[in-house]
């Protein structure tokens, strides 16, 4: 059985002029255990769509997303907070990480949501990142490289079984979104965690055995709905 | 990371409107609990300050103004009762004690009053409790002395040995001195009761005194009464007030205090509302504050959504980061009503010798903080919704 199973989904918005347009319409999807693949598509095909249904953060109109046996789509909302938090990490093309916070705290704050604070996996992450020597920096003291790795490291944090990685490499340059990438890939394959990472970088792209193009698996035509969000 | 810690966080992140939040909320808290305190206390105090005594006998008046007048120093004296008036209380089979005072003139605006030595011999300001002597003795009747009261010792500069000649009148005026000469033979031990800002000079130093009319030279001001029973009060409540026309007999003390605090009433009532309405204005502020953060809180909380944070932890957080501002706004709360009573415990004190104690105990320092931080857990709600209510998708 595969780790990650979409069936049917299906999501539409209200596009400005008040029409409703579909964004995803993904038949199906399945991503196995520890696999790593890499979803291609160009800005506005419903690449960020997909993986916030996959996480439980938009409920779909239709169809079901199943995750390690539990199909997200259809739980209540707290249920799927609490399912994010714990299986699912993370990774946003602009880091968002919190300001406010320290490396380590960025992840402590991550860990208190999901399966509870524990300081010395979220060390032992920082330092695998490369990070060790800045724990308590702040996000606004590290250069963008660094924020990533951070970013990277919060995703692993709560052992997750599925990491979701959105244009992580798309804020960066070329040095450091080789390096960030080979941190994903490895500390995913280190935590045995599935990797599902969507881009149009073909650098990035030429690093995966499993890509898949978006236009292939999703039917839907979301140019302008997805650039209206 | 618990929630306290985020709270703590996010207080940090925006500490110039924590800050001033803060404030406010001290400032409401303090004053709420100065209000209060000093309302409180005020009436606690004054209605059960007596000067050790259950009446006063005066010229036919209000009580209220007899006992201003005799046991706390202040108004002026109704009129004069002659010596036959005094003999007559004192022959009373219910009466303990009656002490002669006269009044009338004054040293550099604290007053000088005249009296008998058994005032300070017989009398007690407070049960088991008489005035004792710092330094010197007590004035011998014939002679020109005085004894004079702590805070006015203290605030005149009048050390034992010193001489002062009286003014005319109760009210200073310069040109208005008299020619006798007064020596200081002892200052009294601090009683916090309104003798502490009197001069005590003999009972006919007063009433010799040169321009006071020879007349009336052996008149008094009023009688300090202490009963035997309160039985002998209704008696001579009945003789004085209800037969008599002539005289006032105040009895008893306490409750003709508190009549005039039921008087002023809706002073407190006034005094009230505006702290309250300050509170209001506080609580108002932090849900502005907070609300008005809401838009550069958006993205954060969108992150909290996305790390797996419930909807109803970040709502939480919002409230209990209101709450937080006014536990903290209510520990300042605590200076600025210390500062507060302080300053009003000094006025009351100059103007009355009544003292207040700052740090007594009252109800209001714990009901105000709480309510405080109640009403600011209240406030937050509003903006809670808001982070309720944030589109996690439309943030990130």
């Amino acid at each position: 059985m595969p780790l990650l199973e979409v069936s049917g989904l299906r999501k539409s918005f209200v596009s400005p002029d008040g029409r409703e347009q579909l964004v995803i319409d993904v038949p199906r999807f399945t991503l196995d255990e520890k696999a790593q693949a890499v979803l291609r598509g160009e800005s506005g095909l419903g690449k960020t769509t997909l993986l916030h249904l996959i996480a439980g953060i938009l409920k779909p109109d239709a169809g079901t997303v199943r995750l390690d046996g539990v199909e997200i789509s259809q739980l209540p909302e707290p249920e799927r907070d609490r399912l994010r938090a714990t299986r699912i990490g993370y990774i946003f093309q602009s880091f968002n990480l919190l300001p406010g916070f320290s490396c380590l705290e960025n992840l402590l704050v991550a860990m208190s949501f999901g399966k509870g604070a524990d300081r010395g996996r979220a060390e032992a992450l920082l330092q695998r990142v490369g990070l060790g020597q800045r724990l308590h920096y702040h996000p606004r003291q590290l250069s963008t490289g660094q924020q990533q790795r951070v970013a990277v490291a919060r995703a692993l944090v709560n052992r997750p079984r599925l990491v979701l990685a959105d244009e992580p490499t798309g804020n960066l340059d070329q040095a450091n979104a080789r390096e960030v990438l080979r941190l994903i890939r490895e500390t995913c394959a280190e935590n045995e965690a599935a990797l599902l990472l969507v881009t149009h970088d073909p650098e990035v792209l030429s690093s995966f055995t499993t890509v898949v193009p978006l236009e292939q698996i999703n039917r839907a035509r979301v140019q302008t709905a997805e650039a209206a969000l | 990371m618990n929630q306290g810690r985020i709270v703590l966080k996010s207080l940090r992140q925006h500490a110039l409107s924590t800050g001033v939040t803060c404030l406010s909320v001290a400032l409401a808290c303090g004053l709420l609990m100065a209000v209060w305190s000093i309302k409180d206390q005020s009436r606690e105090t004054f209605t059960q300050v007596d000067a050790g005594f259950d009446a006063v006998l005066g010229a036919r008046s209000s009580k209220l103004q007899l006992v201003l007048n005799g046991v706390f120093h202040l108004e002026a004296s109704p009129a004069n009762i002659s010596a036959n008036d005094v003999a007559e209380i004192q022959r009373q089979p219910g009466v303990a004690l009656a002490v002669p005072i006269a009044m009338g003139d004054n040293y550099r605006g604290y007053r000088i009053v005249g009296t008998t030595t058994n005032l300070f011999t017989d009398g007690e300001y407070a049960p088991g409790r008489r005035h004792g002597l710092a330094v010197g003795r007590l004035f011998d009747a014939g002679r020109q002395e005085a004894v004079v009261g702590s805070f006015a010792a203290e605030r005149l500069g009048l050390k034992y040995g010193d001489t002062f000649h009286p003014f005319h009148g109760i009210n200073f005026a310069e040109a208005h001195e008299h020619e006798e000469e007064y020596v200081v033979v002892g200052i009294l031990k601090p009683s916090n009761t309104p003798a502490d800002r009197v001069l005590w000079i003999p009972l006919e130093g007063v009433q010799h005194m040169s321009g006071h009319a020879e007349e009336t030279a052996t008149d008094v001001s009023a009688v300090m009464v202490r009963l035997r029973t309160p039985l002998a009060g209704q008696a001579l409540d009945q003789l004085y007030n209800k037969k008599g026309e002539r005289l006032t007999f105040a009895w008893p003390i306490g409750a003709t205090m508190a009549d005039l605090f039921s008087k002023i009433g809706w002073f407190d009532r006034v005094l009230s509302l505006v702290a309250a309405l300050v509170a209001l204005v506080s609580a108002g502020s932090i849900l502005a504050s907070i609300y008005n953060s809401m838009n550069e809180r958006r993205r954060q909380i969108a992150i909290f959504r996305a790390l797996g944070a419930r909807r109803t932890t970040v709502a939480s957080t919002i409230v209990l980061e209101a709450a937080a501002i006014a536990v903290i706004g209510s520990i300042l709360g605590l200076l600025v009503y210390g500062g507060i009573l302080h300053a009003a415990a000094l006025i009351i004190r100059q103007q009355t010798g009544v003292v207040l104690d700052v740090f007594a105990y009252q109800p209001a320092l714990w009901w105000a903080p709480l309510g405080m931080i109640a009403l600011s857990a209240l406030a937050g709600i509003v903006p809670a919704v808001k982070a309720y209510r944030t589109d996690v998708a439309g943030n990130l």
